[in-house]
């Protein structure tokens, strides 16, 4: 079963990984045709480093997908934490809406926020209101469900008894809630919070509609190419995408390593120091 | 309980925006073009049930593979080494930074008649298979997709289940098998749910995957909504169709819960 | 943990402001906003000129450029409002729709000089009758593009109802482009909004559906490059571009006719910078930036004097340039009541999606239904047993 399992596991982690490597290789491609190999070449690097434009793009979307995933976990572990202390219909009300913006079609949703931010334009006069704002607020609306939804089962599944325990030991409530609920919740805060920084990064329909003629991301420029072929610059700066997060993750992974080794060796020390009652 | 509050912010911000576009929907979907009250647009969407209930049933299908493909991995990257886990488990995600667009893309190109893997097929002297443009191609362009958003619950849930609770179903003699469907299944329960409602609600409107990998002319509902918006000029139309879109998601995502036996209670979570 | 969760944001936020602080102060000139379509303008890639930056440096004035992937999208947008933009360059039947709802301002040619060098046979066309609101930035024609090795030379639409070359062939995914193809077989107006036309033509694309290997846009050039398909129609600017990479591939003007269409400048209501736009359209049209730019891009220029700065070879292409007798059989998309698009965008779905078996999935959903609600009302019934045991039990 175990080696059932592992071995299962490693295929799902091919499959995931077959397009990205495909992608990968596409960038060192002479061609643009990403099935068919013309030989290795590094001079599509050499365009994306040439084009500053497609650079700040992807800047614009990591800046709006950094902010709209903070705010979003943070509004949304608030909500999930409410929501877990409401009863019966209020809370099945509240989870009907936090569905909605999953539900509604991306075109849906892009089309009706952009009527609802030029409304208040108008309103406000202010002459073109769409842009980093109205793209931040839109993304923050979609990524909100996929934190509560991934906060909830944390929550449900934590002994209710624990806030209290603490509580009763004499912490603030809010010492309570980030000594006991956080460190119970947080691998659910945490997933919550990638995955709408993921949703958030790749974005293109919603942001297509709420932003205006001076901000844009990068997916909405790539989703544009429809006159010509991709070109294999774009493949060279996902390659480059991917290398960096890989690299940034293998990083961490180093970081807590030795943060947990260190740690260990502290309570080690500690308890030689002073023997356990 | 006190800290009802805490979700204040959230529903203030959900009714700023997602009620009120909500609304916008409705008005859209029982106006005409000029802004006349009607109901011709809820009378055409007859003629949209069947591609309705093919998204529907497309969508149900990717989320059952999702979840079968889904929980070993969780489980397995749940009893991984506690160090390594953080790493599995972003390993999961980082294929959905990248964009959506180029990964589809990918696909088509390792899957078509002349692409990447019939090409391999025929170089060993093998027949070439029908790869594309079939449903299985779209039911696959959705798991990849949405594959992540399965694991991710099954694990944050997986991995925090009391070790106790199953050594003490082995202590009272359950085999390893009575202990998975005993213990760990109806424990993972609130990961199953969140999971399934994460890939069925997003997989249902989705749109362009078709386009790309279904056979020609096979259209989701997605692609129709999208088309009204765009092509057809029939904002009014696409509106109405997406609203039945929500209510026929709000009904699966409903039973789905009150199969998991949710409906608060015993406070499990979503709905 | 938390520490690592730190240090990663950290240098998140380092990655995301480092390209956002060097932002380009608004020079003497102003801004514009330019909006065009996704890859329509030469960008530098390859060698060719940076228009953008090549106009930037000529006026001190500064661009804020953005795309749009079809020209419906582009009028949703507008429509919408909340963004104001200075220059846009739709299509012709698009240009129609926006006079028509008046949506664009007209130009002031003082400002735009360089209009004296554009063509005689591109001016006044039938979407802007008297020339107030567009100049045209390139021209094309639709027809048909196959490859030798599989399709005996083709001299009429109706190849693309041929059982020899079943699964091979290709078809628009967009419902004006498909109807065309029908309109000039039937030979009905391309214009036309009756709905007895749209009903015979829709059948006709019934017809064709079954040979068809997929409806496309983009990704017609992958597919014709690699022979995954043989014979597709399109556009004639992309033939060239698909010709680079396969030169086993030949294009047709077919005898029925084809759709030939601009795409032109325009100003929108409600601009912020009108001499800026017209400065930018102004330049446009200077021969030898529109030479280097369509060369670029592989499309034809609207102004002849240009062709002298492009490849020589391109210039005189008959695929780019047909001579007069072959331009003579062209016809202009017009724009189409709302009313007329939405029954030939209604007709175009049906032909889509029609021939799959709609009953199978009505009795499928049907029965999912039932099974799901005998499902919900067993599980309940359970629950209630099971609930009223517990209570006695603790009673």
């Amino acid at each position: 079963m175990r080696r059932f399992t592992k071995i299962f596991t490693v295929l799902v982690f091919i499959f995931l990984y077959i397009p990205m490597i495909l992608l990968v290789v596409s960038s060192f491609n002479r061609g643009s045709d990403m099935a068919v190999w013309q030989g290795f070449t590094f001079s599509q690097y050499g365009e994306l480093f040439r084009d500053d434009s497609l650079l700040r793009l992807l800047g614009n979307s990591v800046l709006v997908a950094v902010l709209s995933s903070l705010a979003a976990t943070v509004l949304g572990t608030a909500a999930a934490l409410g929501i877990h202390n409401m009863r019966g219909r209020m809370r099945r009300l509240v989870m009907q809406v936090t569905n909605i913006p999953m539900t509604n079609p991306e075109i849906v949703t892009g089309v009706s926020l952009a009527l609802l931010f030029a409304f208040v334009g108008t309103v406000l006069k202010i002459h073109s209101i769409l842009g980093f704002w109205t793209l931040l607020i839109a993304h923050i609306t979609f990524n909100l469900p996929y934190v509560i939804l991934s906060v909830m089962p944390k929550l449900s599944q934590m002994d209710p008894d624990l806030a209290e325990a603490a509580l009763d030991l004499g912490c603030t409530p809010f010492q309570a809630f980030t000594k006991v609920v956080l460190h119970e919740i947080l691998p659910g805060v945490v997933s919550g919070a990638l995955m709408a920084f993921t949703m958030s990064l790749d974005d293109f329909v919603i942001s297509y509609f709420v932003t205006g003629s001076t901000f844009v991301t990068l997916p909405v420029e790539i989703y544009n190419y429809t006159k010509k072929p991709i070109q294999p610059k774009i493949y060279a700066l996902f390659t480059l995408m991917f290398a960096v997060i890989l690299l940034l993750m293998v990083v961490m992974n180093l970081l807590q390593a030795r943060d947990s080794k260190a740690r260990r060796a502290r309570t080690r020390l500690n308890q030689r120091r002073e023997p356990s009652p | 309980m006190k800290s009802r509050w805490l979700s204040g912010p959230y529903i203030l911000w959900m009714a700023l925006f997602t009620l009120i576009p909500l609304g916008i929907v409705v008005y859209f979907a029982f106006t005409d073009g000029a802004g006349g009250f009607t109901l011709a647009n809820l009378a055409r969407l007859g003629d949209y049930l069947p591609i309705l209930l093919r998204s529907a049933w497309m969508s149900l299908v990717a989320s059952a593979v999702c979840l079968l493909i889904g929980y070993p991995v969780a489980y397995r990257i749940a009893h991984a080494k506690p160090s390594r886990q953080k790493f599995y488990y972003l390993l999961v995600m980082l294929p959905m930074c990248m964009s959506f667009l180029l990964r589809t893309l990918a696909w088509v190109a390792l899957l078509e008649d002349t692409g990447i893997l019939n090409n391999l097929l025929r170089a060993i002297g093998l027949t070439p298979l029908p790869l594309i443009r079939n449903s299985g191609a779209v039911i696959l362009g959705m798991v990849y997709n949405y594959l992540p958003y399965m694991i991710m619950p099954l694990y944050t849930v997986l991995v925090k289940l009391d070790p106790r609770l199953i050594e003490a179903a082995q202590d009272l003699g359950c085999t390893p098998r009575q202990v998975f469907t005993k213990v760990t299944l109806p424990l993972s329960v609130p990961g199953i749910v969140s999971g399934l409602t994460m890939v069925f609600v997003p997989a249902v409107s989705t749109f362009y995957i078709t386009q790309k990998l279904g056979s020609p002319g096979s259209v989701l509902i997605g692609d129709v909504i999208e088309s009204q918006f765009k092509a057809a000029y029939n904002p009014n139309l696409g509106a109405a169709i997406s609203l039945v879109l929500m209510a026929l998601v709000f009904l699966c995502v409903g039973l789905m819960n009150r199969f998991s036996g949710s409906d608060g209670e015993e406070g499990v979570a979503t709905l | 943990m938390k520490k690592s969760f730190r240090i990663l944001a950290v240098l998140l936020l380092a990655a995301v402001l480092l390209p956002a602080v060097p932002a380009r102060a608004a020079e003497a000139g102003g801004s514009i906003n330019v909006y065009n379509w996704g890859q329509y303008i030469s960008d530098g890639t390859g060698g060719t000129l940076d228009v953008i930056a090549a106009f930037e440096e000529a006026t001190g004035i500064q661009v804020n450029y953005t795309t749009y992937d079809t020209n419906e999208t582009m009028y949703t947008k507008l429509k919408t409002g909340g963004s104001s933009y200075d220059v846009i360059i739709p299509s012709d039947y698009m240009i129609g729709r926006l006079i028509a709802e008046d949506m664009l301002e007209p130009l002031n040619f003082d400002n735009i000089p360089n209009y004296q060098y554009v063509d005689e046979s591109f001016r006044n066309q039938a979407y802007d009758p008297d020339n107030t609101y567009s100049v045209p930035y390139t021209w094309g024609t639709v027809g048909i593009i196959y490859n030798t090795k599989y399709v005996d030379e083709v001299t009429s639409w109706e190849a693309l109802w041929d059982e020899a070359y079943a699964d091979k062939i290709l078809m628009f995914d967009n419902n004006r482009d498909a109807f065309a193809i029908a309109q000039l077989l039937l030979g009905h107006s391309l214009n036309t909004e009756d709905q007895a036309d749209f009903e015979a033509e829709a059948d006709l694309l019934r017809e064709q559906k079954p040979l068809v290997q997929q409806y496309v846009m983009d990704q017609i050039f992958s597919k014709m490059e690699r022979e995954e398909a043989w014979i597709a129609p399109y556009y004639a600017g992309d033939y060239l571009t698909m010709y680079a990479e396969n030169d086993a591939l030949a294009f047709s003007h077919p005898e029925e006719g084809f759709n030939l269409f601009i795409d032109a400048m325009c100003i929108p209501k409600g601009c912020t910078n009108k001499a800026g736009a017209e400065a930018f359209i102004n330049f446009l049209c200077d021969p030898e930036i529109s030479g280097q730019n369509l060369d670029a891009l592989g499309y034809s220029t609207p102004i002849s004097a240009a062709k002298e700065y492009m490849d020589p070879e391109t210039a005189a292409s008959p695929v780019a340039y047909p001579d007069e007798a072959t331009l003579a059989r062209g016809q202009a998309f017009s724009a189409l009541s709302n009313d007329a698009t939405q029954r030939m965008d209604a007709l175009w779905l049906d032909v889509k999606t029609g021939g799959s078996n709609t009953t199978v999935y009505l009795v499928a959903g049907a029965a999912a239904v039932v099974v799901l609600v005998a499902l919900l009302v067993f599980l309940q019934a359970r629950r209630k047993r099971r609930k009223a045991r517990r209570g006695s039990s603790r009673a």
